[in-house]
Protein backbone atom coordinates (compact mmCIF):
# COMPACT_ATOMS: atom_id res chain seq x y z
CA UNK A 1 0.00 0.00 0.00
CA UNK A 2 1.52 3.21 -1.11
CA UNK A 3 1.38 6.47 0.78
CA UNK A 4 2.89 9.67 -0.54
CA UNK A 5 4.08 12.61 1.52
CA UNK A 6 4.97 15.80 -0.27
CA UNK A 7 6.54 18.57 1.77
CA UNK A 8 7.47 22.12 0.84
CA UNK A 9 7.68 21.37 -2.86
CA UNK A 10 8.82 24.15 -5.22
CA UNK A 11 9.43 24.03 -8.92
CA UNK A 12 11.14 26.85 -10.77
CA UNK A 13 12.28 27.17 -14.37
CA UNK A 14 14.93 29.85 -14.18
CA UNK A 15 13.20 32.94 -12.80
CA UNK A 16 9.72 31.53 -13.40
CA UNK A 17 8.11 29.94 -10.37
CA UNK A 18 5.69 27.24 -11.46
CA UNK A 19 4.75 25.61 -8.17
CA UNK A 20 5.28 26.96 -4.71
CA UNK A 21 5.04 25.43 -1.30
CA UNK A 22 2.99 22.35 -2.15
CA UNK A 23 2.27 20.19 0.89
CA UNK A 24 0.21 17.08 0.46
CA UNK A 25 -0.25 13.68 2.02
CA UNK A 26 -1.87 10.99 -0.08
CA UNK A 27 -3.28 7.96 1.69
CA UNK A 28 -2.67 4.43 0.44
CA UNK A 29 -5.15 3.31 -2.23
CA UNK A 30 -6.45 6.84 -2.73
CA UNK A 31 -7.62 8.04 -6.12
CA UNK A 32 -6.56 11.68 -6.29
CA UNK A 33 -7.72 13.96 -9.08
CA UNK A 34 -5.62 17.05 -9.77
CA UNK A 35 -7.63 19.85 -11.31
CA UNK A 36 -6.96 23.47 -12.13
CA UNK A 37 -6.68 25.93 -15.00
CA UNK A 38 -4.26 25.33 -17.88
CA UNK A 39 -0.66 26.12 -17.07
CA UNK A 40 -1.08 25.93 -13.31
CA UNK A 41 1.53 23.23 -12.95
CA UNK A 42 -0.58 20.15 -12.32
CA UNK A 43 1.17 18.24 -15.10
CA UNK A 44 4.53 19.46 -13.80
CA UNK A 45 3.54 18.12 -10.38
CA UNK A 46 2.60 14.77 -11.91
CA UNK A 47 5.93 14.65 -13.76
CA UNK A 48 7.74 15.19 -10.49
CA UNK A 49 5.86 12.26 -8.94
CA UNK A 50 6.91 10.26 -12.00
CA UNK A 51 10.56 11.28 -11.69
CA UNK A 52 10.56 12.85 -15.14
CA UNK A 53 11.31 16.22 -13.54
CA UNK A 54 13.08 17.16 -10.36
CA UNK A 55 11.76 19.46 -7.68
CA UNK A 56 13.74 22.67 -7.13
CA UNK A 57 13.09 22.41 -3.41
CA UNK A 58 11.14 20.10 -1.13
CA UNK A 59 10.77 16.39 -0.72
CA UNK A 60 8.54 13.65 -2.03
CA UNK A 61 8.48 10.54 0.13
CA UNK A 62 6.86 7.31 -1.01
CA UNK A 63 6.38 4.60 1.61
CA UNK A 64 9.00 6.21 3.83
CA UNK A 65 11.64 6.39 1.10
CA UNK A 66 12.58 9.50 -0.87
CA UNK A 67 11.29 9.18 -4.42
CA UNK A 68 13.94 7.94 -6.89
CA UNK A 69 15.07 10.73 -9.20
CA UNK A 70 14.20 8.89 -12.40
CA UNK A 71 11.14 6.98 -13.62
CA UNK A 72 10.94 3.34 -12.56
CA UNK A 73 8.64 0.34 -12.61
CA UNK A 74 7.08 1.18 -9.22
CA UNK A 75 5.24 4.10 -10.86
CA UNK A 76 3.19 3.49 -13.97
CA UNK A 77 2.02 6.23 -16.30
CA UNK A 78 -0.63 6.73 -18.97
CA UNK A 79 -0.45 9.90 -21.05
CA UNK A 80 -3.11 11.41 -23.25
CA UNK A 81 -1.04 10.43 -26.30
CA UNK A 82 2.08 8.42 -27.12
CA UNK A 83 1.50 5.99 -24.26
CA UNK A 84 1.85 2.85 -26.36
CA UNK A 85 4.55 1.87 -28.78
CA UNK A 86 3.44 2.14 -32.41
CA UNK A 87 5.88 -0.52 -33.62
CA UNK A 88 4.44 -3.30 -31.45
CA UNK A 89 1.14 -5.12 -31.62
CA UNK A 90 -1.27 -4.84 -28.71
CA UNK A 91 -0.02 -8.12 -27.29
CA UNK A 92 3.64 -7.16 -27.68
CA UNK A 93 2.91 -3.83 -26.01
CA UNK A 94 1.41 -5.53 -22.98
CA UNK A 95 4.19 -8.12 -22.78
CA UNK A 96 6.95 -5.53 -23.06
CA UNK A 97 7.26 -4.56 -19.40
CA UNK A 98 7.78 -8.05 -17.93
CA UNK A 99 10.04 -8.91 -20.88
CA UNK A 100 12.27 -5.91 -20.20
CA UNK A 101 12.33 -6.75 -16.50
CA UNK A 102 13.28 -10.40 -17.04
CA UNK A 103 15.72 -10.17 -19.96
CA UNK A 104 18.10 -7.32 -19.21
CA UNK A 105 20.23 -7.87 -22.34
CA UNK A 106 17.90 -8.91 -25.14
CA UNK A 107 14.66 -7.52 -23.76
CA UNK A 108 12.87 -10.60 -25.09
CA UNK A 109 11.60 -13.83 -23.58
CA UNK A 110 11.45 -17.18 -25.37
CA UNK A 111 9.89 -20.59 -24.94
CA UNK A 112 7.84 -21.49 -21.90
CA UNK A 113 8.43 -18.17 -20.11
CA UNK A 114 7.16 -16.34 -23.18
CA UNK A 115 4.06 -18.53 -23.48
CA UNK A 116 3.23 -18.03 -19.82
CA UNK A 117 3.63 -14.27 -20.16
CA UNK A 118 1.55 -14.24 -23.34
CA UNK A 119 -1.29 -16.04 -21.55
CA UNK A 120 -1.17 -13.46 -18.77
CA UNK A 121 -1.14 -10.62 -21.29
CA UNK A 122 -4.07 -12.06 -23.24
CA UNK A 123 -6.06 -12.34 -20.00
CA UNK A 124 -5.32 -8.73 -19.08
CA UNK A 125 -6.21 -7.52 -22.58
CA UNK A 126 -9.53 -9.30 -22.22
CA UNK A 127 -10.02 -7.68 -18.81
CA UNK A 128 -9.69 -4.18 -20.31
CA UNK A 129 -12.02 -5.11 -23.17
CA UNK A 130 -9.48 -5.71 -25.92
CA UNK A 131 -10.06 -9.42 -26.53
CA UNK A 132 -9.50 -10.13 -30.21
CA UNK A 133 -7.30 -7.10 -30.81
CA UNK A 134 -4.07 -8.83 -29.75
CA UNK A 135 -2.46 -8.75 -33.20
CA UNK A 136 -3.42 -5.18 -34.06
CA UNK A 137 -1.01 -2.27 -34.12
CA UNK A 138 -1.99 0.80 -32.05
CA UNK A 139 -2.61 2.83 -35.22
CA UNK A 140 -5.33 0.32 -36.08
CA UNK A 141 -7.09 0.87 -32.74
CA UNK A 142 -9.46 3.70 -31.86
CA UNK A 143 -8.45 6.34 -29.32
CA UNK A 144 -10.38 4.65 -26.52
CA UNK A 145 -8.91 1.27 -27.31
CA UNK A 146 -5.40 2.74 -27.34
CA UNK A 147 -5.95 4.10 -23.82
CA UNK A 148 -7.28 0.73 -22.67
CA UNK A 149 -4.14 -0.81 -24.13
CA UNK A 150 -2.00 1.74 -22.33
CA UNK A 151 -3.71 0.88 -19.03
CA UNK A 152 -3.16 -2.84 -19.59
CA UNK A 153 0.48 -2.27 -20.50
CA UNK A 154 1.02 -0.32 -17.30
CA UNK A 155 -0.89 -2.73 -15.06
CA UNK A 156 1.32 -5.65 -16.18
CA UNK A 157 4.07 -4.14 -14.03
CA UNK A 158 1.75 -4.02 -10.96
CA UNK A 159 2.76 -0.41 -10.17
CA UNK A 160 2.28 0.84 -6.63
CA UNK A 161 1.43 4.26 -7.97
CA UNK A 162 -0.46 4.87 -11.21
CA UNK A 163 -0.11 8.34 -12.72
CA UNK A 164 -2.61 9.48 -15.32
CA UNK A 165 -2.01 12.64 -17.36
CA UNK A 166 -5.38 13.60 -18.85
CA UNK A 167 -5.68 10.05 -20.10
CA UNK A 168 -9.25 10.32 -21.36
CA UNK A 169 -9.20 13.96 -22.44
CA UNK A 170 -9.18 13.22 -26.16
CA UNK A 171 -12.04 10.71 -26.11
CA UNK A 172 -15.69 11.12 -27.12
CA UNK A 173 -18.11 11.48 -24.17
CA UNK A 174 -19.68 8.05 -24.71
CA UNK A 175 -16.34 6.30 -24.94
CA UNK A 176 -15.17 8.26 -21.93
CA UNK A 177 -18.03 7.00 -19.79
CA UNK A 178 -17.22 3.43 -20.74
CA UNK A 179 -13.56 3.84 -19.91
CA UNK A 180 -14.47 5.48 -16.57
CA UNK A 181 -16.31 2.31 -15.67
CA UNK A 182 -13.21 0.33 -16.56
CA UNK A 183 -10.94 2.71 -14.65
CA UNK A 184 -13.08 2.44 -11.51
CA UNK A 185 -13.03 -1.33 -11.72
CA UNK A 186 -9.26 -1.45 -12.22
CA UNK A 187 -8.73 0.82 -9.24
CA UNK A 188 -10.93 -1.43 -7.11
CA UNK A 189 -9.17 -4.60 -8.19
CA UNK A 190 -5.51 -3.63 -8.40
CA UNK A 191 -3.64 -2.63 -5.26
CA UNK A 192 -2.48 0.79 -6.37
CA UNK A 193 -2.75 4.45 -5.53
CA UNK A 194 -3.89 6.61 -8.43
CA UNK A 195 -3.08 10.24 -9.17
CA UNK A 196 -4.86 11.69 -12.19
CA UNK A 197 -4.56 15.08 -13.88
CA UNK A 198 -7.78 16.12 -15.57
CA UNK A 199 -9.56 19.13 -17.04
CA UNK A 200 -12.93 17.54 -16.68
CA UNK A 201 -14.63 18.20 -13.33
CA UNK A 202 -17.27 15.55 -13.99
CA UNK A 203 -14.51 13.05 -14.54
CA UNK A 204 -12.81 14.12 -11.32
CA UNK A 205 -15.99 13.68 -9.31
CA UNK A 206 -16.90 10.43 -11.06
CA UNK A 207 -13.65 8.67 -10.27
CA UNK A 208 -11.71 10.21 -7.43
CA UNK A 209 -11.75 9.81 -3.68
CA UNK A 210 -10.26 13.24 -3.27
CA UNK A 211 -9.92 16.28 -5.50
CA UNK A 212 -6.95 18.62 -5.26
CA UNK A 213 -7.27 21.98 -7.02
CA UNK A 214 -4.16 23.90 -8.07
CA UNK A 215 -4.31 27.62 -8.75
CA UNK A 216 -2.23 30.77 -8.57
CA UNK A 217 -3.21 32.83 -5.55
CA UNK A 218 -1.49 35.83 -7.16
CA UNK A 219 -2.36 36.16 -10.78
CA UNK A 220 -1.76 39.77 -11.75
CA UNK A 221 0.38 39.99 -14.92
CA UNK A 222 3.35 41.49 -13.10
CA UNK A 223 3.15 38.77 -10.43
CA UNK A 224 2.83 35.77 -12.73
CA UNK A 225 6.57 35.19 -13.08
CA UNK A 226 7.52 35.25 -9.43
CA UNK A 227 4.57 33.52 -7.81
CA UNK A 228 3.65 29.97 -8.66
CA UNK A 229 0.55 27.89 -8.23
CA UNK A 230 -0.20 25.98 -5.10
CA UNK A 231 -2.98 23.85 -3.66
CA UNK A 232 -6.06 26.03 -3.20
CA UNK A 233 -8.73 23.41 -2.56
CA UNK A 234 -8.72 19.94 -1.14
CA UNK A 235 -12.07 18.25 -1.44
CA UNK A 236 -12.83 14.82 -0.07
CA UNK A 237 -15.61 13.10 -2.00
CA UNK A 238 -18.64 12.29 0.12
CA UNK A 239 -19.93 9.66 0.61
CA UNK A 240 -16.38 8.34 0.60
CA UNK A 241 -15.28 5.89 -2.04
CA UNK A 242 -13.19 3.04 -0.69
CA UNK A 243 -11.00 0.95 -2.92
CA UNK A 244 -12.37 -2.56 -3.30
CA UNK A 245 -15.89 -1.61 -2.19
CA UNK A 246 -18.70 -0.62 -4.44
CA UNK A 247 -20.85 2.30 -3.31
CA UNK A 248 -24.36 2.60 -4.64
CA UNK A 249 -23.73 5.84 -6.49
CA UNK A 250 -20.82 4.27 -8.35
CA UNK A 251 -22.93 1.38 -9.56
CA UNK A 252 -22.49 1.20 -13.27
CA UNK A 253 -25.91 2.03 -14.48
CA UNK A 254 -27.19 1.02 -17.86
CA UNK A 255 -27.16 3.98 -20.24
CA UNK A 256 -30.92 3.63 -20.88
CA UNK A 257 -31.74 5.24 -17.56
CA UNK A 258 -35.33 6.24 -18.29
CA UNK A 259 -36.46 2.67 -18.58
CA UNK A 260 -36.95 1.59 -14.98
CA UNK A 261 -37.25 -2.03 -15.97
CA UNK A 262 -33.72 -1.87 -17.28
CA UNK A 263 -32.37 -0.34 -14.08
CA UNK A 264 -29.66 -2.67 -12.95
CA UNK A 265 -26.42 -2.81 -11.11
CA UNK A 266 -23.86 -4.64 -13.15
CA UNK A 267 -21.80 -7.31 -11.47
CA UNK A 268 -19.09 -5.68 -9.39
CA UNK A 269 -15.65 -7.10 -9.52
CA UNK A 270 -14.45 -9.94 -11.67
CA UNK A 271 -12.07 -11.21 -9.05
CA UNK A 272 -12.17 -11.35 -5.25
CA UNK A 273 -10.26 -8.59 -3.51
CA UNK A 274 -9.07 -8.03 -0.02
CA UNK A 275 -11.40 -6.07 2.12
CA UNK A 276 -14.45 -6.55 -0.04
CA UNK A 277 -17.81 -6.48 1.68
CA UNK A 278 -19.02 -9.73 3.20
CA UNK B 1 -14.58 19.74 -61.84
CA UNK B 2 -11.52 21.31 -60.35
CA UNK B 3 -8.16 19.98 -61.45
CA UNK B 4 -7.16 19.23 -57.86
CA UNK B 5 -10.05 16.78 -57.55
CA UNK B 6 -9.27 14.76 -60.64
CA UNK B 7 -7.67 11.43 -59.81
CA UNK B 8 -6.41 9.14 -62.59
CA UNK B 9 -7.68 5.56 -62.59
CA UNK B 10 -5.44 2.52 -62.66
CA UNK B 11 -5.04 2.48 -66.42
CA UNK B 12 -4.72 6.24 -66.53
CA UNK B 13 -1.89 6.15 -64.00
CA UNK B 14 0.09 3.62 -66.01
CA UNK B 15 -0.46 5.66 -69.16
CA UNK B 16 0.57 8.91 -67.48
CA UNK B 17 3.62 7.28 -65.93
CA UNK B 18 4.72 5.89 -69.30
CA UNK B 19 4.23 9.17 -71.14
CA UNK B 20 7.48 10.98 -70.19
CA UNK B 21 9.50 7.84 -70.98
CA UNK B 22 7.86 7.52 -74.40
CA UNK B 23 8.43 11.20 -75.15
CA UNK B 24 12.09 10.95 -74.16
CA UNK B 25 12.53 7.85 -76.37
CA UNK B 26 10.85 9.41 -79.36
CA UNK B 27 12.81 12.64 -78.96
CA UNK B 28 16.02 10.64 -78.91
CA UNK B 29 15.08 8.59 -81.96
CA UNK B 30 14.16 11.71 -83.97
CA UNK B 31 17.32 13.53 -82.92
CA UNK B 32 19.47 10.53 -83.72
CA UNK B 33 17.82 9.96 -87.12
CA UNK B 34 18.25 13.62 -88.08
CA UNK B 35 21.95 13.71 -87.15
CA UNK B 36 22.68 10.37 -88.83
CA UNK B 37 20.90 11.48 -92.01
CA UNK B 38 23.24 14.47 -92.16
CA UNK B 39 26.39 12.54 -91.25
CA UNK B 40 26.33 8.72 -91.16
CA UNK B 41 29.56 8.76 -89.12
CA UNK B 42 28.02 10.88 -86.31
CA UNK B 43 28.95 9.55 -82.87
CA UNK B 44 26.95 11.84 -80.62
CA UNK B 45 23.50 10.27 -80.84
CA UNK B 46 24.05 6.70 -82.07
CA UNK B 47 21.16 4.67 -83.47
CA UNK B 48 19.51 1.91 -81.46
CA UNK B 49 21.18 -0.63 -83.78
CA UNK B 50 24.62 0.73 -83.01
CA UNK B 51 23.91 0.65 -79.27
CA UNK B 52 22.50 -2.87 -79.57
CA UNK B 53 25.71 -4.01 -81.26
CA UNK B 54 27.84 -2.47 -78.53
CA UNK B 55 25.69 -4.07 -75.82
CA UNK B 56 26.30 -7.38 -77.60
CA UNK B 57 30.04 -6.71 -77.56
CA UNK B 58 30.22 -5.49 -73.96
CA UNK B 59 27.81 -7.92 -72.33
CA UNK B 60 27.83 -11.12 -74.34
CA UNK B 61 31.23 -11.34 -76.07
CA UNK B 62 34.38 -12.20 -74.13
CA UNK B 63 37.01 -9.49 -74.23
CA UNK B 64 39.80 -10.30 -76.69
CA UNK B 65 42.55 -9.47 -74.25
CA UNK B 66 41.29 -10.82 -70.94
CA UNK B 67 38.43 -13.12 -71.92
CA UNK B 68 36.09 -11.34 -69.47
CA UNK B 69 32.56 -10.23 -70.24
CA UNK B 70 33.24 -6.57 -69.58
CA UNK B 71 29.80 -5.31 -68.58
CA UNK B 72 29.44 -8.01 -65.95
CA UNK B 73 32.94 -7.70 -64.51
CA UNK B 74 32.47 -3.92 -64.41
CA UNK B 75 29.13 -4.31 -62.68
CA UNK B 76 30.52 -6.78 -60.15
CA UNK B 77 33.47 -4.52 -59.34
CA UNK B 78 31.31 -1.43 -58.96
CA UNK B 79 28.57 -3.09 -56.92
CA UNK B 80 31.12 -4.61 -54.56
CA UNK B 81 32.54 -1.14 -53.89
CA UNK B 82 29.13 0.48 -53.63
CA UNK B 83 27.65 -2.12 -51.32
CA UNK B 84 30.72 -2.28 -49.09
CA UNK B 85 30.63 1.49 -48.78
CA UNK B 86 26.91 1.60 -48.04
CA UNK B 87 27.11 -1.28 -45.57
CA UNK B 88 29.95 0.33 -43.62
CA UNK B 89 28.17 3.70 -43.70
CA UNK B 90 24.96 2.10 -42.41
CA UNK B 91 26.73 0.42 -39.50
CA UNK B 92 28.47 3.66 -38.57
CA UNK B 93 25.19 5.56 -38.83
CA UNK B 94 23.40 3.00 -36.64
CA UNK B 95 25.99 3.13 -33.88
CA UNK B 96 26.70 6.87 -33.88
CA UNK B 97 23.15 7.92 -34.73
CA UNK B 98 21.65 5.86 -31.90
CA UNK B 99 24.27 7.06 -29.42
CA UNK B 100 23.57 10.59 -30.53
CA UNK B 101 19.83 10.22 -30.45
CA UNK B 102 19.48 8.34 -27.16
CA UNK B 103 22.21 9.65 -24.86
CA UNK B 104 22.32 13.39 -24.14
CA UNK B 105 25.96 13.09 -23.10
CA UNK B 106 26.93 11.50 -26.43
CA UNK B 107 24.89 14.12 -28.26
CA UNK B 108 26.72 16.93 -26.49
CA UNK B 109 30.03 15.42 -27.52
CA UNK B 110 29.36 14.03 -31.00
CA UNK B 111 26.58 16.25 -32.33
CA UNK B 112 28.59 19.32 -33.34
CA UNK B 113 31.48 17.15 -34.56
CA UNK B 114 29.29 15.07 -36.87
CA UNK B 115 27.49 18.20 -38.08
CA UNK B 116 30.92 19.62 -38.93
CA UNK B 117 32.11 16.45 -40.67
CA UNK B 118 28.96 16.21 -42.75
CA UNK B 119 29.77 19.60 -44.28
CA UNK B 120 33.23 18.55 -45.54
CA UNK B 121 32.88 18.13 -49.33
CA UNK B 122 33.84 14.46 -49.82
CA UNK B 123 35.12 14.89 -53.38
CA UNK B 124 37.60 17.47 -52.17
CA UNK B 125 39.04 14.78 -49.92
CA UNK B 126 39.46 12.30 -52.79
CA UNK B 127 43.09 13.25 -53.56
CA UNK B 128 43.91 12.87 -49.87
CA UNK B 129 42.25 9.44 -49.82
CA UNK B 130 44.19 8.31 -52.89
CA UNK B 131 47.47 9.47 -51.39
CA UNK B 132 46.85 8.06 -47.91
CA UNK B 133 44.98 4.86 -48.71
CA UNK B 134 46.47 4.08 -52.12
CA UNK B 135 44.74 3.62 -55.44
CA UNK B 136 43.09 0.29 -54.57
CA UNK B 137 39.58 -0.52 -53.40
CA UNK B 138 39.97 0.97 -49.93
CA UNK B 139 40.11 4.58 -51.05
CA UNK B 140 37.01 4.23 -53.25
CA UNK B 141 34.99 2.57 -50.50
CA UNK B 142 36.25 5.18 -48.04
CA UNK B 143 34.99 7.96 -50.29
CA UNK B 144 31.49 6.47 -50.33
CA UNK B 145 31.56 6.03 -46.55
CA UNK B 146 32.75 9.58 -45.96
CA UNK B 147 30.12 10.91 -48.31
CA UNK B 148 27.15 8.93 -47.04
CA UNK B 149 27.72 8.10 -43.36
CA UNK B 150 27.50 11.61 -41.83
CA UNK B 151 24.16 12.32 -43.50
CA UNK B 152 22.73 8.92 -42.53
CA UNK B 153 23.98 9.46 -38.99
CA UNK B 154 22.44 12.89 -38.62
CA UNK B 155 19.17 11.76 -40.13
CA UNK B 156 19.02 8.78 -37.77
CA UNK B 157 19.83 10.95 -34.75
CA UNK B 158 17.17 13.50 -35.73
CA UNK B 159 14.59 10.73 -36.11
CA UNK B 160 15.53 9.29 -32.72
CA UNK B 161 15.35 12.70 -31.03
CA UNK B 162 11.97 13.36 -32.63
CA UNK B 163 10.43 10.34 -30.90
CA UNK B 164 7.99 11.56 -28.24
CA UNK B 165 9.68 11.96 -24.87
CA UNK B 166 6.63 10.20 -23.40
CA UNK B 167 7.67 6.96 -25.07
CA UNK B 168 11.09 7.01 -23.46
CA UNK B 169 9.65 7.75 -20.01
CA UNK B 170 7.01 5.09 -20.55
CA UNK B 171 9.74 2.54 -21.33
CA UNK B 172 11.53 3.54 -18.13
CA UNK B 173 8.37 2.86 -16.12
CA UNK B 174 8.38 -0.57 -17.78
CA UNK B 175 11.82 -1.11 -16.20
CA UNK B 176 13.90 -0.51 -19.32
CA UNK B 177 17.59 0.36 -18.93
CA UNK B 178 19.27 2.85 -21.27
CA UNK B 179 20.39 -0.05 -23.41
CA UNK B 180 16.91 -1.58 -23.57
CA UNK B 181 15.35 1.77 -24.46
CA UNK B 182 17.75 2.00 -27.39
CA UNK B 183 17.38 -1.65 -28.38
CA UNK B 184 13.64 -2.22 -28.10
CA UNK B 185 12.09 1.24 -28.34
CA UNK B 186 14.29 3.55 -30.38
CA UNK B 187 16.08 1.21 -32.80
CA UNK B 188 13.00 -0.47 -34.29
CA UNK B 189 11.32 2.90 -34.73
CA UNK B 190 14.23 4.51 -36.57
CA UNK B 191 14.87 1.53 -38.88
CA UNK B 192 12.16 2.42 -41.45
CA UNK B 193 13.56 5.93 -41.65
CA UNK B 194 17.09 4.56 -42.00
CA UNK B 195 16.00 2.48 -44.98
CA UNK B 196 14.32 5.51 -46.58
CA UNK B 197 17.38 7.58 -45.89
CA UNK B 198 19.55 4.91 -47.50
CA UNK B 199 17.31 4.99 -50.56
CA UNK B 200 17.83 8.73 -50.85
CA UNK B 201 21.60 8.26 -50.51
CA UNK B 202 21.83 5.78 -53.40
CA UNK B 203 22.24 8.68 -55.83
CA UNK B 204 25.11 10.37 -53.96
CA UNK B 205 26.72 6.96 -53.37
CA UNK B 206 26.81 6.28 -57.11
CA UNK B 207 28.16 9.77 -57.67
CA UNK B 208 31.08 9.16 -55.33
CA UNK B 209 31.68 5.71 -56.79
CA UNK B 210 31.85 6.93 -60.37
CA UNK B 211 33.98 9.92 -59.44
CA UNK B 212 36.49 7.66 -57.72
CA UNK B 213 36.48 5.12 -60.55
CA UNK B 214 36.87 7.84 -63.16
CA UNK B 215 40.13 8.96 -61.62
CA UNK B 216 41.77 5.66 -60.88
CA UNK B 217 40.56 2.10 -61.32
CA UNK B 218 41.18 -1.06 -63.29
CA UNK B 219 37.53 -1.82 -63.86
CA UNK B 220 34.06 -0.69 -62.95
CA UNK B 221 31.12 1.04 -64.55
CA UNK B 222 32.50 4.55 -64.02
CA UNK B 223 35.93 3.48 -65.15
CA UNK B 224 34.53 2.11 -68.43
CA UNK B 225 32.50 5.23 -69.15
CA UNK B 226 35.47 7.50 -68.65
CA UNK B 227 37.71 5.13 -70.66
CA UNK B 228 35.54 5.04 -73.78
CA UNK B 229 34.84 8.76 -73.48
CA UNK B 230 38.20 9.22 -75.22
CA UNK B 231 36.77 7.63 -78.35
CA UNK B 232 33.44 9.48 -78.12
CA UNK B 233 31.80 6.07 -77.80
CA UNK B 234 28.32 7.23 -76.95
CA UNK B 235 27.07 3.84 -78.09
CA UNK B 236 28.74 2.39 -74.98
CA UNK B 237 28.23 5.30 -72.63
CA UNK B 238 24.45 5.53 -73.10
CA UNK B 239 23.78 1.82 -72.38
CA UNK B 240 26.11 2.03 -69.37
CA UNK B 241 24.32 5.05 -67.97
CA UNK B 242 20.99 3.35 -68.51
CA UNK B 243 22.30 0.21 -66.79
CA UNK B 244 23.57 2.16 -63.78
CA UNK B 245 20.20 3.86 -63.52
CA UNK B 246 18.41 0.53 -63.69
CA UNK B 247 20.66 -0.87 -60.96
CA UNK B 248 19.89 2.10 -58.72
CA UNK B 249 16.16 1.89 -59.40
CA UNK B 250 16.20 -1.84 -58.58
CA UNK B 251 18.06 -1.26 -55.33
CA UNK B 252 15.61 1.47 -54.40
CA UNK B 253 12.71 -0.87 -55.07
CA UNK B 254 14.28 -3.70 -53.08
CA UNK B 255 14.86 -1.41 -50.10
CA UNK B 256 11.25 -0.27 -50.28
CA UNK B 257 10.01 -3.86 -50.28
CA UNK B 258 12.39 -4.72 -47.44
CA UNK B 259 10.97 -1.87 -45.39
CA UNK B 260 7.43 -2.98 -46.06
CA UNK B 261 8.26 -6.58 -45.17
CA UNK B 262 10.27 -5.89 -42.01
CA UNK B 263 8.29 -2.96 -40.60
CA UNK B 264 4.64 -3.42 -41.54
CA UNK B 265 3.57 -1.12 -38.68
CA UNK B 266 5.25 1.82 -40.43
CA UNK B 267 2.83 1.43 -43.34
CA UNK B 268 -0.27 1.45 -41.13
CA UNK B 269 -1.97 4.80 -41.22
CA UNK B 270 -4.58 5.62 -38.59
Amino acid sequence: MTALTIQGLWKEYGAQVVLENVNLTIAPRAFVALVGPSGCGKTTFLRMLLGQERATRGTIVMDGEPLPSEPGPDRGVVYQRYSVFPHMTALQNVMLGPELRAARLTGRLWGAARRKLADEAVALLAEVGLAGAEAKYPAQLSGGMQQRLALAQTLMMRPKLLLLDEPFGALDPGIRTEIHTLMRRLWHEHAMTVVMVTHDMREAFALATRIIAFDRPRNRPEERERYGATITNDIAIWPPRVAGRQTIYDADIDPVQDDLNRFAITAGTTRPTEGSLP
Amino acid sequence: MRLINMHPGRGGRVLLAALPFVILGIAYLIGSALRLAENPGDKLLPSLDAMGRMIEVMAFTPDRRTGDYLLWTDTAASLLRLWSGLAIATVIALVLGLLNGVLPVARAMLGPFIAFLSMVPPLALLPVLFIVLGLGEVSKIALIVIGVAPILTRDLALTAIALPREQIVKAETLSASSWLVAWRVVLPQVMPRLIDSLRLQLGPAFLFLIAAEAISAEGGLGYRIFLVRRYLSMDIIFPYVLWITLLAVTMDLCLRLLRRRLYPWAEVRP
